[in-house]
């Protein structure tokens, strides 16, 4: 079942090959819809009441001296990433419908691809079908950068591409590591991530540690944590609109899903012992991305490192280790790439009209495009996290998970890691995002009308795009849908909530024992202890 | 006696068709002459079947023959395939009397050169003492220098001819020297023979220093043949003289031969039975830094080339550090339980040494098949646009790039696994993360390779790129590309096989003049 999902895109992407061209878009779209609409079968026969489980497992013997399977399964959580990435995907194709003009097959070929590799991601059961997928994302967006990015696509194609290459490397080394931990203590070769899962959080703390700053080199790239963040404002901003939604809003996911489903469960004492360490890059992340933001007039640059901020909150939510936190952090992973992907496609239909990011040369939309500035305003205060929008939900929980983190909890046998102050720091990256957003928005949408002066360059942008002034109504469509789902998930957030609390309680009391237990190890071996 | 030649048909074979080569490369007639690549062809395809039904010759590793020799014979088809025929245009020019180069005519002596090192080269895993061995690397390293000066008809490759020769003789000269030493201390040429005398030294206190001074010159004097980092001085210009299906095939056969003589050698003392010490630190460190060198510096100097032949050159050397990882991390875990065919070193490099070796191939050829007005490509600006003319050559580039780069799911992922896998088995974190960033850092250039066909627009000065008329090597190239693929069914078996065809004699076997019966065929590897 979920291999045929993998593989609905890639025939797509092969029959995409042998059509003619101007057909390309429409193949492509059908194709994506057929993936998503299958992955909507995936939701149908999902059993919520067990959602911690790996569930629709299938696996098939590929290498077998090295135990690499080709072994698929989702739990709850992944599920819902892969419903993101197969929904997300036909609107991103929708959505440049109009904006690729040239080599148009290969755009929709390395789009359709990267959906693959986006979705094997988050199937794999088995820790090298996961790495493959993981890594090979790079090449469909190195692609669709270079080839289709604005001018400085050269550079922020390979800076993107080296970038997460190389930590993705030492994460190799780190995973190949808890490979060969398992053969020494059990004897065989596995790569089945459950099993080495169980082989990693017995491992001692501090083999753990360095298991996890081998896993972090990779996801902290790729999430981006704060020292190396800079990749994504070059990626973002080159990127077609395309390629950034999709940046955000799953690729960016591949880093915190990482997290979760590895450097949490793998070494979980010393994610406990590190968690304040991950948690001040976090909020150091969350503060200079948002003060970044407050001075930036490229639009695109402004939501990119709005990215940097808001997955610093995610990634505080998984550092939190309690229920609330990772709840939230898993909500945001969604709502993040709903907003952030929908902000990046209304910036996308300004630039396609005129050719500038610039806010100094745009202003006061919102008497030419007033549709335009009803989605843009609404993504906004969703981004911003206005209570009954989705935003408000996953920041919220974060937030409250990283505040009482440092509270005992009934059941679990150790407080989290943060505390208070940890909380309240970071709350006011909340308050900057409410800033710099809605100074964004003022400015852009409201603020004194002027457009950028065309007369120079001699061609009229109506007859270069032939766009309507506001939006068309294939525009509106690639909106509204996102629009709506974050309307229903501002109400109705338990549709989410409620599925993925089992995995969510699970790992929080994994980590919690792993790291009580540990900590029992150490008084035993100090000499108050005997 | 007998018993040995028995084991050496597909050599045999193949030194037949050399003999009907050098007739009919000197023939008058074209047609004849244009033969002479279907009978190497032909040849090479009986030497294949031979060498995979061949029993295993009595040697330290008797397996590494049944590896070895067909993997040579699968590669030097392609490269065969790769050296095609002479380009046609240029042939019938001579053949009007407008123009005369020996070089536009189909050479038959080429042919020669090219099978006789190859037999060189599968001399090399059959040798059973150091006499063999060396005639066998010399044997593969001989035609080598005159294919190189004949490649082209420029002073480049004449200056590449010569640079190769003697440094290539200075190295013969210091292994020989290695390997006078290694007889003097264990008093005999046979490999079982001397470790043998190994064991017993070991056994009594330590292996003598005169034998570690022994294999020490000698791994210094091959690492030429691998340019490995202090002999690699000769590998820019003598890839960048060469023409390019001849690069090709100095990128494979030579280093191919390089490391089977290096796997030998250290096997004669790399598990002594209970209690006995293999070779000592000594020999670990210089392996260690030979690899930690020979990445970081082929793969420093080939970022900052613009021409594409010195990035294919320094990126070579890079690969060789990479698989002298596998060599340190066989000698940390030799005599220890097997984990899994995944975890051996020696079969990691074997397995590296037939990926790289398929996919450079690819790599080189796509330069051969190309010309810009007339001349090779060669620098990486001179692909711009390849893309859009030739979409077929530009896939083949970027999937042979991708894999020496190393990028999941292609086939060089997971040679560069093995070797990864095997280094931390035996414990080298160091090393596996050196090696793990010098992998990203080769991604700089060959991203570079792969990407510049596609994402730059065609340039508009330089002419349009256009395609050599010559089927045979877009063939081979187009095969070398799809292996990057399809070798991932064959990843399991290859592998297993390559972990098998490592295992060492055991040391209470016969020795090899008492042994007079042929082993049993039934633990050979299964192909």
């Amino acid at each position: 079942m979920l291999l045929t999902l993998l593989l609905i895109p890639i025939l797509t992407a092969f029959v995409l090959m042998l059509r003619p061209a101007r057909q390309a878009a429409l193949i492509a779209l059908i194709g994506s819809l057929a993936a998503f609409a299958w992955s909507l079968l995936v939701w149908r026969s999902f059993d919520f009441d067990a959602s911690a489980t790996m569930q629709l497992t299938a696996a098939w013997t590929w290498i077998e001296p090295l135990g690499l399977r080709l072994s698929l399964g989702v739990d709850s959580i992944a599920l819902m990433l892969v419903m993101l990435t197969a929904a997300l995907t036909p609107l991103a194709i929708l959505g440049s419908w109009t904006a690729i003009t040239q080599r148009i097959r290969e755009f929709y070929l390395w789009l359709l691809i990267l959906e693959a590799a986006m979705l094997g991601v988050f199937v794999a059961r088995d820790l090298l079908v996961f790495y493959i997928a993981f890594e090979f994302t790079l090449v469909p967006m190195y692609f669709l950068i270079a080839v289709y990015g604005s001018t400085n696509r050269a550079r922020a194609s390979i800076v993107f591409f080296l970038y997460t290459f190389t930590g993705s490397i030492i994460t190799l080394v780190g995973l190949v590591y808890v490979a060969w931990a398992h053969w020494d203590t059990n004897g065989h070769w596995t790569l089945d991530i459950s099993a080495l899962t169980a082989t990693a959080s017995a491992m001692s703390t501090s083999q753990q540690a360095w298991v996890l700053l081998a896993l972090c080199c990779g996801f902290a790239v790729k999430v981006p944590l704060f020292p190396v963040h800079t990749w994504l404002p070059l990626a973002h901003t080159e990127a077609p609109t395309a390629g950034s939604v999709i940046l955000a809003a799953v690729l960016l996911k591949l880093g915190t899903y990482g997290l979760y489903r590895f450097a949490m469960p793998m070494c979980p004492a010393a994610f406990h012992e590190y968690a304040p360490v991950i948690a001040v890059l976090c909020i150091i992340g969350i503060i200079y991305g948002a003060l970044i933001c407050w001075v930036q007039r490229d639009m695109k640059r402004l939501i990119a490192y709005s990215s940097v901020s808001h997955l610093g909150f995610c990634v505080l939510g998984l550092a939190a280790v309690n229920e609330a936190g990772v709840g939230g952090s898993v909500m945001y992973m969604i709502n993040h790439g709903l907003s952030t992907g929908a902000l990046f496609f209304c910036i996308g239909m300004v630039y396609e009209r005129f050719h500038t990011r610039s806010m100094d040369e745009l202003g006061g939309l919102a008497r030419r495009m007033p549709v335009w500035t009803f989605f843009t305003i609404f993504f906004v205060l969703s981004s911003v996290g206005l209570p009954g929008l989705n935003g408000f939900v996953g920041e919220f929980l974060t937030f409250f998970g990283a505040f009482t983190s440092g509270q005992p909890v009934q059941g679990l046998p150790t407080a989290g890691p943060l505390g208070p102050w940890y909380g309240a720091i970071a709350a006011s990256g909340m308050i900057l995002a409410a800033i710099y957003l809605l100074y964004f928005a003022g400015h852009l949408v409201f603020g004194t009308y002027h457009l950028p002066d065309t007369s120079h360059d001699g061609h009229d942008d109506h007859a270069h795009t032939r766009l309507p002034r506001d939006l068309s109504i294939r525009e509106i469509a690639v909106l509204a849908p996102l629009a709506f789902l974050c309307f229903w998930l501002g109400v109705q957030p338990g549709v989410i909530l409620s599925r993925i609390e089992q995995p969510v309680s699970e790992i929080v009391t994994h980590v919690n024992m792993a790291a009580e237990r540990s900590m029992l190890i150490t008084a035993l071996d100090s000499p108050e202890g005997r | 006696m007998l018993d040995r030649v028995a084991t050496l048909w597909p050599e045999i074979i193949l030194f037949v068709t050399v003999m009907v080569l050098m007739l009919t490369g000197t023939s008058g007639d074209k047609d004849i002459r244009r033969a002479g690549l279907w009978i190497a062809g032909v040849g090479l395809l009986l030497a294949f079947i031979f060498a995979v039904r061949m029993p295993e010759p009595e040697t330290l590793m008797p397996g590494l023959a049944g590896f070895m020799r067909p993997a040579a014979c699968v590669v030097g088809f392609l490269l065969l395939m790769g050296l095609g025929n002479i380009d046609s245009r240029l042939e019938s020019e001579v053949d009007g009397g407008r123009r005369f180069d020996p070089l536009d005519t189909t050479q038959g002596e080429q042919l020669c050169f090219f099978l006789l090192s190859l037999i060189g080269l599968m001399l090399c895993t059959t040798a059973s003492d150091l006499i063999w061995l060396f005639l066998a690397l010399e044997m593969t390293s001989l035609p080598t220098y005159i294919m190189v000066a004949r490649s082209r008809s420029k002073k480049a490759s004449q200056e590449a001819a010569v640079k190769y020769f003697f440094l290539g003789a200075a190295a013969a000269a210091i292994f020989l020297y290695g390997f006078a030493m290694l007889y003097g201390a264990t008093g005999s040429l046979h490999l079982l023979d001397i470790r043998a005398a190994l064991e017993a030294q070991a056994a009594a206190g330590g292996i003598g220093s005169l034998a570690i001074l022994g294999l020490t010159l000698a791994i210094i004097g091959v690492s030429f043949k691998i340019a490995a980092v202090p002999m690699h001085f000769y590998t820019a210009d003598v890839y960048e003289g060469a023409a390019a299906p001849v690069t090709a095939f100095l990128a494979f056969v030579p280093k191919a031969a390089g490391f089977v003589v290096l796997m030998l050698l250290l096997g004669t003392a790399l598990h002594l039975g209970e209690g006995g010490q293999a070779w000592p630190e000594a020999i670990r460190v210089l392996l260690w830094v030979l690899a930690a060198l020979t990445m970081t510096i082929g793969n420093a100097l080939a970022m900052w080339q613009n021409r594409i032949k010195r990035i294919l050159a320094y990126s070579s050397i890079a690969h060789s550090g990479y698989m002298l990882v596998g060599l340190v991390a066989a000698m940390e875990t030799a005599g220890s339980a097997s984990a899994s065919p995944a975890t051996n070193g020696f079969a990691a490099v074997l397995f590296y040494i037939v990926v790289y070796g398929i996919t450079n191939l690819g790599a080189f050829l796509v330069l051969a098949c190309l010309e810009r007005r007339g001349e090779e490509i060669e620098t990486v600006d001179d692909l711009e646009g390849l893309w859009s003319r030739h979409a077929g050559h530009a896939t083949i580039l970027a999937l042979c790039t991708l894999s020496l780069m190393g990028l999941p799911p292609l086939v060089g992922f997971f040679a560069k696994l093995f070797l990864f896998t095997s280094a931390i088995r035996a414990g080298e974190y160091v090393l596996v993360i050196i090696a793990g960033l010098n992998s990203a850092a080769a991604a700089w250039y060959y991203l570079r390779l792969a990407g510049v066909g596609w994402v730059r627009r065609p340039g508009s000065s330089a002419g349009e790129i256009e395609r050599t008329p010559v089927v045979a090597r877009r063939f081979a190239a187009g095969v070398s590309a799809a292996t990057t693929i399809l070798l991932l069914a064959l990843t399991a078996r290859l592998i297993t096989a390559g972990d098998q065809a490592v295992q060492l004699r055991p040391s209470d076997a016969p020795p090899h003049h008492a042994a007079l019966s042929t082993p049993a065929a039934d633990d050979r590897p299964q192909r």
